[in-house]
C-alpha cells in the first residue's frame, strides 16, 4: 500500500530529482512498511505474555501458562526477523540518505543511541524469558521478561523521538550547512515528540491484542471453544478494549497538535485548497486540480475537531510556499490514509465498546458470532489503520525529511542503482515474510495436533497433578 | 571529548568483531559441517550454543553504526556513499541470517531444515567477509573525506580482500574454540576432537593468511603497516601470542581460558587496528577530532555508554552464566 503511494509521489517529483530519489524512497517506505508491522509483536505482545504468564503461576492454571509459554515462542521467531529487518533500517539510513545523516547526525542519531540501549536489555532477557521456561523457577523467569516490556516500551519511545524530530526538528544550531552546537534534551523532547510516541505505542498495544485476539476468535468460530482458546482471546482483547479508547483519546490530540504545530501537515490531512474559517471536515474524496473531488462533507467539521468553534481558522495548501507543497496526489494519499486510520480506529472502538458492555452485564463475552467474526477481523484492520497513521506522519511530512530543513531529493543518495538493491531487497523480504508466515501456521498445526500440554510443553519442571488440563484442539 | 567517543566507538566494534564473530564463525562450521545425518551432531550443538546469545551479540553492531553516524557523522556518511556495494551486499546477509537461524529452529522437516540452515549458514560466511572488506577499504584509506569514493576499487583491493578473508578466517577460529570447550562442557568427547581439528586448522589457515598479510598491507597500505609494526606492535604480538597458545592448550586447558584466549587473539587484532590509525578515522585525511559531532552530543554518547556499562555488561553477563551453567533449555 505504501510503496503504491510512494510510485505516485515518486512521480510527480521525478525531473528534476537524482536517479536513486524514487528507489530510495521505495526502499524506506517498503522496509519500513514490514518492519513496522513487528514492532507490536516485540513491544505489546511481550506484555500480554506476561499477563498470561503471571495469571498461571499466581492461580496454578495450567492454561494460562501453556498459552504463555507458546506465545512466548512466537514473540521469538518475531523478536528474530524484527531484529534484522531493524538493522537493514539502520544501514539504509545511511546507504539511502547519507545526506540525512552526515548533516544531521550529530542531531538525529542521538535518540538512536538511547534506542540501542533499550534494544540491547531487550534481546538480552527475551533470550533467557524464551530459553527460561524449563530450568528456572517460575517467579524469577517471569520477572526476566519484565525488562523486555519495559526496554520495549524505551525503544519504541526513542525511535519515535527521532521520527518526531524530522517533522518539528529543534534543539540545534546550524553554521555554514553543519552542525555546530546540540541540546540533547530538546532533540529528545522536541514538540512532535510525546504525541506522536504516545501514538505509536498505544498503537502497538491495539494491534498485538486484536491480532492475536483475532487468532483465537477464528478457532472459536470452527467450533474450538474450550478454556484454551477462550484465555488466549480474553487476555488480548481485554489488553486491546482497554487501549483502543486512549488511543481515539490521544489521536484527537495528536491531531489538534498537528493542526497547531505542523500546519501543512494538517492542510494536506485535510486537503484543504484555501485557508479560511468554517471548513468542513470532508471523509474520503480525492484531490485534483486544488479541490476536494467527492467525499462526504461535514459542515464545519474540521474548524469544531480542531478548535472547538465553526469559526476556527485552518491554513490550507495555498499557505504553502509553491515549490515546497505537495502535489495532489500526495495529498490525496495522506487524506485518504487518515479517514482509513480514524475509520478503522472508530469500528475497533465500537467493538471494544461491545466487548465492555457484554462483559460488564453478564462477565462473558458476546454471545452472537458476529462478534467472534469482527474480532477475527480485527487484527488485520488494525495492522492496516498502523500502516495507513504511518502514512500519513511520513509521507504527510513531504517534500520534507527534515521539515524546513532538508529536503527528501537533498537527502537522498547520488550514486549506484538503487533499483538493484531494491529488487534484491523485495526479492528477500517476500521470502522472509512468506517463510515467516509458513512457520507460524507450522507451529500451530503442531500445537493442534499435540492436544492439551505434553511433558515438553508445561513450563517449570514436570507437569503438576494437572486438574485443569485443557481439552480439546488448540491453534 | 572526541577521542573518548572514538574508544566507545571501538570498544562497539571490538566487542562485535569478537561476539558477533563467533557467531558467524559458528555458521562457517554448520556450512562445512557435511550432509544431514553426518552434520547432525555439530549443527546441534550450534544451534545450542547459538540460540540464546546471537541477538544480543548482533545489537553491537547497531551499536557500532549509531555511535557512528551520531558522533562522527560526515565520516559515516563517507563511508556509506563510498562502500555501499559491500555494506548494502552485508546488510542483506544480516537479514538472511538471522531469519534462517531462528526459521531453522521451528522447522521439523529436513529439506526445510536444510534450506533455512542454508540460508543461515552462508549468510555467516558471506556477511563477515564484506564488513572485512569494508575494514579493509577504510584502514587502507580509500574512503575520501568526503565520501564518493571510487565504488569498485574501495573494496575490491588487496587490503580489503585480506580484510574480507581474515575476518571469515578468525570467526572461523575463535568459534572453533568456543565450540571445543563446548563439546567439552557437555562431555562429548567426539564433538570435542570435531571442532578441535577444525580450531587447529582454522588457526594455521589464518596464520598463514596474517603472515601473507604483512606483505600485502606492506605494499598496499603504507600507514597502517607502520602502525602495526610501531604503536600496534605489541598488540599484535599479544594476538599471534593468544592464538598460538590457545592452539597449544586445546587438549588440556579449561574451557574458559581456552575462550578467554580466542577472544584476546581476536580482539587485540582489532584493538590494533585501532591504535595503529590513531589519530585518524580515515586514512591520514580526517582526523578523529575533525569529523566529531559537537561537544553535547558527544557527552550524551558517553553517558550512553556509560548507562551501558552499568546495564547492558551485567545483564549480559547473567545471559552468558545462565546459558553456560546450563539454565537455559534451547532444545
Amino acid at each position: 500500500m505504501s510503496g503504491l503511494s510512494l510510485v505516485t509521489v515518486g512521480v510527480s517529483f521525478v525531473l528534476a530529482d537524482p536517479a536513486q530519489l524514487l528507489p530510495a524512497r521505495e526502499q524506506m517506505a517498503f522496509t519500513l512498511g514490514f518492519h513496522i508491522i513487528l514492532v507490536p509483536f516485540g513491544v505489546a505482545f511481550t506484555f500480554l505474555m506476561l499477563i498470561a504468564n503471571a495469571r498461571g503461576i499466581r492461580r496454578n492454571d495450567e492454561t494460562a501458562l501453556l498459552l504463555a509459554r507458546r506465545w512466548s515462542q512466537v514473540a521469538a521467531v518475531l523478536f528474530a526477523v524484527g531484529a534484522v529487518s531493524g538493522t537493514m533500517l539502520s544501514f539504509e539510513l545511511g546507504l539511502l540518505w547519507p545526506r540525512l545523516m552526515g548533516n544531521y547526525g550529530a542531531a538525529f542519531g542521538i535518540p538512536f543511541a538511547i534506542e540501542g540501549l533499550f534494544f540491547f536489555l531487550e534481546a538480552i532477557f527475551v533470550a533467557i524469558y524464551v530459553y527460561g521456561w524449563r530450568r528456572m523457577r517460575p517467579w524469577p523467569h517471569f520477572w526476566t521478561g519484565v525488562p523486555v516490556v519495559l526496554s520495549g516500551i524505551g525503544g519504541t519511545l526513542s525511535v519515535v523521538a527521532a521520527n518526531a524530530w524530522m517533522n518539528q526538528p529543534g534543539g540545534f544550531t546550524m553554521r555554514d550547512g553543519k552542525i555546530v552546537e546540540v541540546r540533547p534534551l530538546e532533540v529528545i523532547f522536541n514538540d512532535a515528540f510525546w504525541y506522536e510516541a504516545i501514538h505509536m505505542l498505544l498503537a502497538a498495544y491495539v494491534v498485538a491484542g486484536f491480532v492475536v485476539a483475532g487468532v483465537y476468535a477464528a478457532g472459536m468460530l470452527r467450533g474450538r471453544r474450550d478454556r484454551y482458546h477462550r484465555l488466549g482471546l480474553l487476555i488480548p482483547l481485554t489488553v486491546a478494549a482497554l487501549a483502543t479508547p486512549l488511543q481515539v483519546f490521544v489521536g484527537d490530540i495528536a491531531a489538534r497538535e498537528v493542526y497547531r504545530n505542523e500546519p501543512a501537515k494538517f492542510a494536506t490531512i485535510e486537503a484543504l485548497p484555501t485557508t479560511g474559517t468554517h471548513v468542513p471536515e470532508v471523509l474520503g474524496g480525492y484531490y485534483a486540480n486544488g479541490k476536494v473531488h467527492g467525499g462526504l462533507k461535514v459542515p464545519s467539521g474540521a474548524s469544531l475537531l480542531s478548535g472547538y468553534s465553526p469559526s476556527t481558522r485552518i491554513q490550507g495548501l495555498d499557505a504553502i510556499p509553491a515549490e515546497v507543497r505537495p502535489p495532489d496526489r500526495l495529498v490525496t494519499i495522506v487524506h485518504l490514509s487518515f479517514d482509513v486510520m480514524v475509520g478503522i480506529g472508530s469500528a475497533l472502538l465500537a467493538l471494544s465498546a461491545w466487548y465492555a458492555l457484554a462483559w460488564w452485564r453478564r462477565r462473558d463475552l458476546p454471545r452472537s458470532r458476529w462478534f467472534l467474526r469482527a474480532t477475527t477481523v480485527s487484527g488485520l484492520l488494525a495492522v492496516v489503520a498502523l500502516e495507513a497513521g504511518w502514512v500519513v506522519t511520513e509521507v504527510g511530512r513531504q517534500p520534507w525529511t527534515v521539515v524546513g530543513h532538508l529536503l527528501t531529493r537533498d537527502a537522498v543518495a547520488t550514486s549506484g542503482n538503487l533499483w538493484l538493491f531494491f529488487a534484491a531487497t523485495v526479492a528477500l523480504y517476500a521470502a522472509v515474510g512468506a517463510t515467516t508466515v509458513y512457520v507460524l501456521r507450522l507451529l500451530r498445526r503442531r500445537w493442534r495436533d499435540q492436544g492439551g500440554a505434553t511433558e515438553t510443553d508445561v513450563p517449570y519442571g514436570p507437569p503438576r497433578a494437572s486438574e485443569s488440563a485443557p481439552a480439546g484442539g488448540q491453534a | 571529548m572526541s577521542t573518548v567517543a572514538a574508544v566507545v566507538l571501538f570498544i562497539g566494534v571490538t566487542a562485535y568483531a569478537v561476539l558477533g564473530g563467533a557467531d558467524y564463525g559458528a555458521g562457517f562450521w554448520d556450512l562445512t559441517a557435511g550432509g544431514a545425518r553426518r552434520g547432525r551432531a555439530p549443527r546441534h550443538l550450534i544451534d545450542h550454543t547459538l540460540a540464546p546469545v546471537w541477538e544480543a551479540n548482533h545489537v553491537w553492531l547497531i551499536f557500532c553504526l549509531v555511535m557512528l553516524w551520531t558522533g562522527f557523522p560526515s565520516a559515516f556518511a563517507a563511508i556509506m556513499t563510498t562502500l555501499y556495494i559491500p555494506l548494502g551486499l552485508a546488510a542483506l546477509g544480516i537479514v538472511v541470517r538471522g531469519s534462517g537461524f531462528a526459521f531453522r529452529k521451528v522447522v521439523v522437516k529436513t529439506d526445510h531444515q536444510r534450506a533455512t540452515g542454508a540460508a543461515f549458514a552462508t549468510s555467516s560466511v558471506i556477511t563477515p567477509f564484506f564488513l572485512g572488506t569494508v575494514a579493509g577499504g577504510i584502514a587502507s584509506g580509500r574512503v575520501p573525506a568526503d565520501g564518493h569514493g571510487n565504488p569498485v576499487t574501495s573494496w575490491v583491493n588487496p587490503t580489503s580482500l585480506l580484510g574480507g578473508v581474515l575476518a571469515v578466517g578468525v570467526c572461523a577460529f575463535v568459534a572453533a574454540v568456543f565450540l571445543t570447550a563446548e563439546g567439552r562442557t557437555h562431555a562429548d568427547a567426539r564433538l570435542e576432537r570435531w571442532f578441535r581439528r577444525r580450531a587447529q586448522a582454522s588457526a594455521v589457515a589464518t596464520g598463514a593468511v596474517a603472515l601473507a598479510g604483512i606483505a600485502i598491507l606492506h605494499a598496499d597500505a603504507g600507514r597502517l603497516f607502520s602502525g602495526l609494526t610501531g604503536r600496534g606492535l605489541p598488540l599484535v604480538l599479544v594476538s599471534a601470542a593468544c592464538g598460538l597458545a590457545s592452539i597449544a592448550l586445546l587438549h588440556r586447558a579449561a574451557p574458559r581460558l581456552l575462550q578467554a584466549l580466542a577472544v584476546s587473539a581476536a580482539g587485540t587484532v582489532v584493538v590494533g587496528w585501532g591504535v595503529a590509525q590513531y589519530p585518524y578515522l580515515l586514512g591520514t585525511h580526517l582526523r578523529i577530532d575533525e569529523a566529531a559531532a559537537p561537544d553535547a552530543t558527544l557527552a550524551s554518547l558517553t553517558l550512553v555508554a556509560a548507562a551501558a556499562l552499568l546495564l547492558v555488561v551485567p545483564a549480559m553477563a547473567l545471559l552468558f552464566v545462565l546459558h553456560q551453567r546450563g539454565r537455559l533449555d534451547t532444545a
